[in-house]
């Protein structure tokens, strides 16, 4: 945080000025939404989820602060390829709700250019996006960790599933396309009732557009190594590929499409 | 889609054929000269739909194509599987061979058996004597003296010719490959002249333009002119007895489909019969036969099954093509390439697609008979190409890695509609253009040389004139750079020294004579330069002026090694602050390359493209400022380095899209690897998103990319168990290979280059 500059009037502040603190971003193909995308990983992120592959973007002051037109001029020199070959500009994280100001803006200026936008979010700071940050957001890719509350609570270490489900509701509501996210950790998320009460949940959403349950993998381990900090999962195997097809079938039994 | 019965005609039922061999065809301006593009243009039926027409292999194609896999097993072993090293070849020098006489539909092989070699010693006989001993054979003592005695190869015309500092640079390996001991290649004949008009009608076009050169004044130009003249008039000969030796008369066009695509491959035939090209490239001649495959259906004498047999059957062919080569060059050109090169696709001037049936018919093939490195299958890319063409070119690329893409929209304009690729990235307008090519300029070992005042960095040679080696401690950007340009200078003075000095010889001592007969007359000639190691100079000049870069010198004041403080921007990351470097350097080296005088006047260019020679390359390239080690690859073609591209591969192939294609008009290669699910979840997903990426990457000014849609898992057990994945297909820079051919060295290159898990 020491080198970020906080204004102590942000409301005075022009929409372009405000700073954000970014870990990193990255291109990606069809794994943060539809099509090839600008993905901006913002830092920090209030959940310590045991299987959480990017244990560098806990912190906000371990980002590198921008301000919106720092990001926006880098998300410029990828719109004409973003536009030509399909795709938009996601903002994961970390948390972005945690800087939902500098979120907000950003996500503003991409629908302003025309580009597809995309918020990675585990909703649990949901309250805190505001109609404007939703107006400017086509989708949301909503990871819901998990359903029973102790095992979410397990799973995150710091946070509770109430909030993601209101926010899952208000985004229903106000008619917001979701793909909804489930990581699948053996021997943690992996309960079939735990899965049930996700899907059952999911089901009641209008605006999921697909589910897609993501399989646990160990290749953030370095980064625990290098941050000095124990890796909760170290000894958890991925999922096998029969574990994989029971928890996509418990998704898809209740018509939802499920990859 | 598996249509397993065969319906193609037989010899005794075509040959009933005999009517007007151009029935039905359109247009006129093709049938007064020889103009092969205005025909296709003319004639071409575009097709918009997708692959669902496409049939499977017959069991006569199963048949042919599972007894050559078995000989592919043994070639594997033994490194070839025959040689015949007692026939120099020439177009008419073997017998007839067959693979299965009664099973074979589109017949011709480059000596009597398959897969068995033939030795050019025009080229160079010290070529022809270490392939024999690498692999176990002697040289006939009567070739030996023939060629040493009576009759004097290319590479001994060569070697009398190199002015010192030519050999020089080429000792300490700053220019790498050159072309002196073997065919040069990279020549297209327009094969398909021959079936389009028959041979007799090539001859009667050569004599007349040779008859009107009669009262030029007699200068050395067009007394030169006349020979080669005479001497593609006497190869068009051979190339008709060659054919007659196999029962059929090419002296008239084709009347049939299978005639065209016979015709056409005797064509191309004879000139790997008496040329051992480093590239020896098809063409574009897809579009081309699907003219008369199209018309033979028309007619109700072909099926799709059968249309799909013929072109089966000609690339079994094209796939079993063989030159007898050293373990040396098998180094620098690793997995014994042939750059069998068929351009597919494109569109015409007026946006028109030239995506026919057959350009899928082509594809097809990588399914009928399992992925292959060659022919080297190459798309011309358009924004224009019909949706369904474009999705069935990504499907095939994340089934099987074998082929690559190039820039339609680029070539077109620069060059014309009917343009078609030699070796990897060399754009040339069929039977218009041909290229003088060789090597590659060593860019990150000349960045040592200006630092050490010209000596080189491992041996410590004066290569380059001594200049006043740079004396700083920490390294100065602006010194370095003006070091750099002289550096430069001489390396482009030098380089294109010794090309004038292989093309002078070849011409004279190894002459393409049927390639060229296939060439208008005058040819438009290119002289084509190459660097290496862009990569590597450009990190290393971003670190110097980024980051704190200071030398460590040895006792004799030689710097062999740089400490680098602090973080650079490096190439590869869509950042303008190194991404203009590499530009510079692309446009300061043609620039240079420009100034130099050429042989026959050869209009210069440059390719950014290594091949798999950036492992050599490296081995011979000492610490670079970048902070690379003495002997680590470079990265091929104009990829960034290894690991240093941490945006993406988008970001990656936005650095590379910069680099100008008005100063590399000879090419620019990137070679990306992807894994399938850095492409998407479904595979419906994948492929459109694949179509995206080529989209965008063509439309940001991209010129090249080779796909690789593998897992490391995959190669790391083909490494460990060879034996199960024979035809597994990666691109390299510019070409395909078996990854269980490539060397040890190179297959670990490979897979610790970038895997895009995320794209």
């Amino acid at each position: 945080m020491t080198r970020m500059v906080w204004l102590s009037r942000p409301h005075l502040v022009p929409a372009g000025a405000v700073v954000g603190s970014v870990h990193s971003f990255d291109t990606s193909t069809g794994v943060d939404g539809p099509g090839t995308r600008f993905v901006a990983f913002l830092a920090g992120c209030p959940l310590r989820c045991r299987f959480c592959h990017s244990p560098d973007t806990w912190y906000q002051r371990s980002g590198r602060a921008m301000t919106v037109d720092d990001l926006v001029t880098e998300i410029r020199r990828y719109e004409r390829f973003i536009k030509v070959a399909g795709g938009g500009v996601t903002l994961s994280g970390g948390e972005p709700l945690q800087q939902a100001r500098f979120t907000t803006a950003v996500l503003r200026r991409c629908a302003e250019l025309g580009l597809h936008t995309a918020l990675d979010t585990s909703g649990f700071l949901g309250d805190r996006a505001t109609p404007e940050l939703l107006d400017a957001t086509d989708l949301v890719l909503l990871d819901i960790k998990s359903w029973d509350p102790a095992t979410y609570r397990r799973v995150t270490r710091t946070g509770e599933i109430a909030p993601t489900l209101r926010f899952a509701r208000r985004l229903a509501e106000r008619g917001t396309p979701i793909w909804i996210r489930f990581v699948l950790v053996p021997g943690l998320t992996d309960d079939p009732a735990n899965v049930a009460g996700v899907a059952d949940f999911v089901a009641t959403l209008p605006t999921v557009q697909r589910v897609e349950v993501l399989p646990f993998h160990r290749l953030g381990a370095h980064k625990y190594r290098e941050l000095g900090l124990p890796f909760p999962c170290a000894d958890t195997e991925p999922p096998t590929p029969e574990l994989l097809d029971r928890v996509r079938a418990q998704f898809t039994d209740r018509g939802l499409v499920a990859r | 889609m598996v249509q397993q019965h065969s319906t193609a005609v037989r010899p005794e039922q075509h040959a009933a054929v005999g009517s007007d061999p151009w029935r039905g065809f359109h247009g006129d301006a093709w049938r007064d000269r020889v103009d092969v593009a205005a025909f296709v243009r003319d004639n071409v039926t575009p097709y918009r739909g997708d692959a669902q027409f496409l049939a499977g292999p017959t069991p006569r194609t199963i048949q042919l194509w599972n007894r050559l896999r078995d000989m592919f097993v043994a070639e594997r072993e033994r490194g070839i599987y025959d040689v015949d090293p007692h026939t120099p070849a020439t177009i008419t020098s073997h017998a007839p061979g067959w693979i299965d006489r009664d099973r074979e539909l589109i017949v011709g092989l480059q000596t009597d058996a398959p897969l068995r070699r033939a030795i050019m010693p025009n080229g160079g006989l010290r070529m022809v004597e270490n392939g024999l001993t690498a692999y176990g054979f002697a040289m006939d003592p009567q070739v030996r003296r023939i060629f040493t005695t009576y009759r004097k190869t290319h590479n001994a015309g060569v070697f009398d010719a190199y002015p010192a500092d030519v050999l020089a640079a080429r000792r300490s390996h700053i220019v790498t490959g050159l072309p002196d001991a073997y065919g040069r290649g990279r020549i297209i004949g327009d094969y398909r002249r021959v079936a389009l008009y028959g041979v007799d009608r090539l001859v009667a076009e050569r004599a007349a333009i040779k008859a009107s050169l009669d009262d030029r004044p007699g200068t050395e130009e067009v007394i030169r002119d006349r020979e080669e003249l005479a001497e593609q008039i006497r190869a068009l000969g051979e190339l008709k007895e060659m054919a007659a030796g196999y029962g059929h008369d090419i002296s008239a066009p084709a009347t049939t489909g299978r005639e065209a695509i016979q015709w056409l491959y005797f064509a191309y035939l004879a000139a790997t019969k008496e040329q051992n090209g480093a590239a020896m490239s098809l063409g574009r001649t897809s579009t081309f036969v699907d003219v008369y495959l199209d018309r033979d259906i028309a007619e109700g004498r072909l099926t799709e099954s059968a249309a799909q047999e013929l072109i089966d059957d000609f690339v079994i062919k094209l796939r079993i093509i063989r030159f007898l080569r050293t373990p040396e060059y098998d180094e620098l050109f690793s997995g014994d390439p042939t750059w069998v090169t068929e351009a597919i696709g494109g569109v015409d001037a007026g946006g028109r697609p030239l995506v026919t049936r057959t350009s899928f018919r082509y594809l097809q093939t990588l399914y009928n008979l399992g992925p292959a490195p060659e022919p080297n299958l190459t798309v011309l890319w358009s924004a224009d190409l019909p949706a369904g063409f474009k999705r069935f070119c990504a499907q095939v690329s994340l089934d099987t890695s074998a082929i690559q893409y190039e820039n339609d929209d680029l070539i077109r304009p620069a060059y014309s509609d009917d343009t078609a690729i030699a070796c990897c990235v060399s754009a040339m307008r069929v039977g218009k253009d041909m290229q003088y090519f060789g090597a590659r300029a060593n860019l990150a070992k000349a960045l040592l040389y200006a630092i050490n005042g010209g000596r080189d960095e491992i041996s410590g040679e004066q290569v380059a004139p001594a200049t006043p080696p740079v004396s700083d401690d920490v390294l100065d950007y602006d010194t370095v750079l003006a070091a750099f340009d002289r550096t430069l200078d001489w390396l482009a003075r030098t380089y294109v020294r010794a090309l004038n000095v292989i093309h002078y010889m070849h011409d004279k001592y190894a002459y393409e004579r049927l390639e060229m007969a296939l060439h208008d007359h005058p040819v438009h000639r290119f002289l084509a330069t190459g660097i290496a190691g862009l990569s590597v100079a450009v990190d290393s000049l971003s670190a110097i002026k980024h980051a704190q870069v200071k030398v460590l010198r040895d006792s004799t004041g030689l710097v062999t090694d740089y400490a680098v403080d602090g973080d650079y921007p490096a190439f590869g990351n869509n950042d303008d602050r190194a991404d203009a470097i590499a530009v510079d350097l692309v446009r300061r080296f043609m620039d240079k390359v420009r100034e130099q005088p050429t042989y026959r006047g050869a209009e210069p260019s440059l390719s950014v493209l290594t091949i798999t020679s950036n492992v050599v390359y490296g081995k011979h390239t000492g610490n670079t400022p970048d902070g690379r080690r003495l002997g680590e690859p470079f990265a091929p073609g104009a990829n960034p380095m290894n690991g240093r591209d941490t945006h993406g591969l988008v970001a990656a192939a936005l650095s590379v899209a910069k680099l100008p294609y008005a100063s590399a008009r000879d090419g620019i290669s990137l070679t990306a690897t992807v894994t399938p699910d850095g492409l998407g979840r479904t595979r419906d997903e994948q492929i459109d998103n694949l179509v995206g990426v080529l989209d965008g990457y063509t439309d940001s000014g991209g010129f090249h990319l080779n796909v690789n849609v593998l897992d490391r898992a995959t190669l790391e057990d083909a490494m460990a168990h060879p034996e199960r994945y024979p035809q597994l297909t990666i691109r390299v820079s510019g070409y395909a290979v078996n990854f269980v051919r490539l060397t040890r060295e190179q297959q670990r290159d490979v897979i610790s280059r970038t895997v895009h898990g995320r794209l």
